[in-house]
């Protein structure tokens, strides 16, 4: 059911690129945004299903990181709307602000060209959670009480960790200082809390791994953790914009109870049911909305997902290959500059490569463009010194006798020297390109799609099998690039190179 | 004729050559040499421009070489190194004619000219499209002597042609190199540390030490009239080594040159 969304997806991508200018009398075009916890991805889906019945070009770009990720995309004009919580908004987004009521709220969002739907029916709020027998057996029953054993193992979510109202507002208020928390993937601390090798998480009471897993949600006995409503904020333009389409996700205004929601978040992460599916359902029951999608088979998934991989790929490492095989070979020429080419590439390495597509955003934006930017920087080093080595250790003796041949330089560069290097520069590239296939799965986290998203998904929804559709074809792609390079070498190394003998009289 | 003026050229810090002068003559063989580290193979870099000197001036048939005309100069020499200095992925007829194509000699004159040297260097044309490390080191010195005739130089410039290779092959290519060098009437500087190799090429010989030359002339003069105890000692150690070696016959072939 999703072929027709993800055919308009790629439509609108490439009206996008090819033809802004032939928007003139288009459909209402909304684009939303959702983080990267199941919940979030549902409630997005069902408003892009709400937008796309009224006839809106409807793009849905999930697995985008975390809050502060969707935030500035909304501020960026990158997306239209996003699912977020009032608590988040207050505590945490505009924590700077004084925000005592929602009206203040409405307020501090108009300023920025922002509004803010009504609470779609549900709160989320944050708590912390225990394995029920292990609460029971500790006498655990409030927060409070954790402070009598400080041997627990905590594991919690980056996100809460760094939250004011999260986990510093907590220790302070429950005197928890003893504790050293460890930071960790939300559906990860699940398992390792059913394993038994952390004892506290933090959770949202509409987790279904709560009653899946029998967590004990501890009682907030001082009353840390705010009243977390479930809204939509967009861009205020948009009443303008596409008012057809915000019409109709507003329908979900005080559409989805507790009950609703957590039956919702079962479905996708217990049961395993497409969200797209689970959405649908909804509709179908609460609107009678009528599910006119049909989903996207395997093969046109994965050669979607395979043509916005290579498009990653090729271009980042094709821009990566101009620029760097010059830089190479000035470093190769010229020591004491390329010690400056080099450490400024390898600096550019050591940034984790989730900073990296993170800092390009406020440049790029999201999409392709930011992680196409972020491959080509982790690109570049890797040509650059192999090819500044295979400049570098050209024998004096062969460097001589192209000078006293009478070649001019750039008759010694291209006969001699690229040709005398060129098995260290495609070995340079083929690293290159191996490197950047695995990291352009990244790139699903901000929204430039690639095998990435069915990885990130599955990690999330805890379904093997949606790992390996994008892992499979990832480590494929890798052999398959290696295997291009190397019949390229074997092509392009001139023979004479390649012979290891050396006969003698 | 290459003239050197007052030429001194240091390698961080360390002097090279020290205010050296003198005058090679047009179409004969000049044998360069001395020691290791006393600046012969400085000279032949200086000659074909690898490196510029410090100070002085190198003249070329009276033109002095600079950065400008060393370009130009250059395709008027040619020059063969110890290894050969054989482009590893270019076989040995593109090394040959690297530069011919370069300047644009029809296919049919490259052609020509190298059957010309391989029967000249007696190099057998069947090789021609084996790479550098499919070749005998005999065979290797040969190309590098092919690809610095191809463009038929006034100058040809050897540094320790015969050097990588084995006492045999040696010999023989000693004998086949000097008949071509009189049947070219070439201006020929060659590079040694060998006595008798200098002796047996050699027109003259200018002996260098501590980039000085300490004496020039021809092999008898050095033996008979050395000019320093340096020389004397250089020519009895070098003696006394081809005595040992029991290779009589060639130190008479060189006091008979």
């Amino acid at each position: 059911m999703k072929h027709v969304r993800e055919r308009l997806l790629l439509a609108a991508i490439l009206a996008m690129i090819a033809a802004s200018s032939l928007a003139e009398g288009a459909p209402e075009e909304v684009r939303i945004g959702s983080k990267k916890f199941t919940e979030s991805v549902i409630l997005a889906d069902l408003a892009a299903r709400l937008a796309t019945s009224t006839g809106a070009v409807v793009v849905h770009r999930q697995e985008l990181g975390g809050t502060r990720l969707l935030w500035d995309s909304l501020l960026a004009n990158e997306i239209d709307i996003y699912p977020e919580y009032t608590g988040t908004l207050k505590q945490e987004i505009l924590a700077n602000e004084d925000i005592v009521d929602d009206a203040s709220l409405h307020r501090a969002l108009a300023t920025r060209n922002l509004s803010m739907s009504r609470p779609l029916g549900f709160g989320d709020s944050y708590a912390l959670g225990m394995m029920r027998q292990t609460a029971k057996r500790l006498g655990i029953e409030n927060i409070s009480d954790l402070a009598r054993h400080p041997a627990l193992r905590f594991g919690l979510s980056d996100e809460f960790l760094s939250r004011q109202d999260g986990w510093p507002a907590i220790r302070l208020a429950y005197g928890l200082n003893a504790v050293n928390p460890r930071g960790m993937d939300h559906d990860i601390a699940y398992k390792g809390l059913a394993d038994g090798s952390i004892d506290v998480i933090d959770l949202y009471t509409t987790d279904p791994e709560v009653s899946y897993y029998g967590v004990e949600t501890l009682a907030d006995d001082r009353h840390q953790f705010a009243d977390n409503q479930a809204v939509l904020i967009y861009r205020a333009d948009l009443e303008r914009r596409a008012p057809k389409a915000l019409r109709a996700v507003l329908r979900l205004e005080g559409a989805i109870d507790d009950r609703s929601m957590i039956g919702m978040n079962n479905a996708a992460k217990i049961d395993r049911r497409p969200e797209t599916q689970v959405a649908a359902a909804f509709l179908a029951t609460s609107f009678g909305l009528a599910n006119v999608e049909r989903d996207e088979g395997l093969t046109s998934r994965l050669a979607r997902r395979t043509m916005e991989h290579l498009r990653l790929t090729l271009l980042s490492l094709g821009a990566a290959i101009v620029v760097a095989l010059p830089l190479g070979i000035i470093a190769g020429k010229r020591p004491t500059l390329g010690h400056a080419i080099l450490a400024i590439a390898s600096v550019l390495q050591t940034i984790p490569s989730l900073a990296l597509l993170v800092f390009m955003i406020p440049i790029f934006g999201i999409g392709a463009a930011p992680a196409i930017a972020a491959l080509f920087l982790y690109s570049l080093l890797p040509i650059i010194r192999n090819t500044a080595s295979g400049f570098a250790n050209i024998p004096p003796s062969l460097r001589n006798s192209a000078i006293a041949l009478g070649l001019t330089p750039m008759q010694r560069l291209r006969l001699i020297e690229l040709p005398l290097a060129s098995p260290a520069i495609l070995a340079g590239m083929k690293t290159a390109a191996v490197i950047n296939v695995g990291t352009a799965t990244l790139g699903a986290l901000i929204g430039a799609g690639g095998y990435g998203q069915p990885i990130f998904a599955g990690v999330r929804l805890d379904n093997f099998n949606l790992i390996l559709e994008g892992a499979v074809p990832a480590a494929l792609l890798a052999l398959v690039v290696q295997g291009l390079f190397e019949l390229a070498e074997r092509r392009l190394v001139p023979r004479g190179l390649r012979l290891k003998t050396n006969a003698s009289i | 004729m290459i003239r050197f003026e007052c030429v001194s050229k240091s390698y961080g810090g360390s002097v090279v050559i020290d205010n050296l002068t003198v005058t090679i003559r047009q179409n004969q063989t000049t044998a360069l040499i001395g020691p290791s580290g006393s600046g012969k193979s400085t000279l032949l870099e200086l000659i074909i421009g690898l490196e510029p000197p410090d100070k002085g001036a190198i003249l070329i048939d009276a033109e002095p070489l600079t950065s400008r005309s060393a370009f130009r100069l250059r395709r008027r020499m040619g020059y063969v190194i110890q290894d050969g200095g054989l482009f590893p992925h270019l076989n040995a007829r593109q090394n040959i004619d690297l530069m011919a194509k370069e300047v644009g000699w029809p296919l049919k004159r490259r052609r020509e000219r190298v059957d010309e040297l391989c029967a000249l260097t007696r190099f057998p044309p069947s090789a021609l499209d084996r790479f550098p490390m499919e070749l005998s080191g005999g065979q290797r010195q040969r190309v590098s002597l092919m690809r610095a005739l191809m463009l038929d130089p006034d100058i040809l410039l050897l540094d320790e042609p015969l050097g990588a290779l084995d006492p045999m092959i040696r010999a023989e290519l000693q004998g086949e190199l000097k008949s071509i060098f009189r049947d070219l009437t070439k201006t020929v500087v060659l590079v040694t540390h060998d006595l008798g190799e200098a002796a047996f090429f050699g027109d003259a010989i200018v002996l260098l030490h501590e980039g000085r030359i300490v004496q020039q002339g021809q092999f008898r003069d050095l033996v008979e009239r050395p000019g320093e105890p340096f020389v004397a000692r250089f020519v009895h150690a070098q003696l006394s080594r081809l005595a040992a070696m029991n290779d009589q016959a060639l130190v008479a072939q060189a006091r008979q040159g």
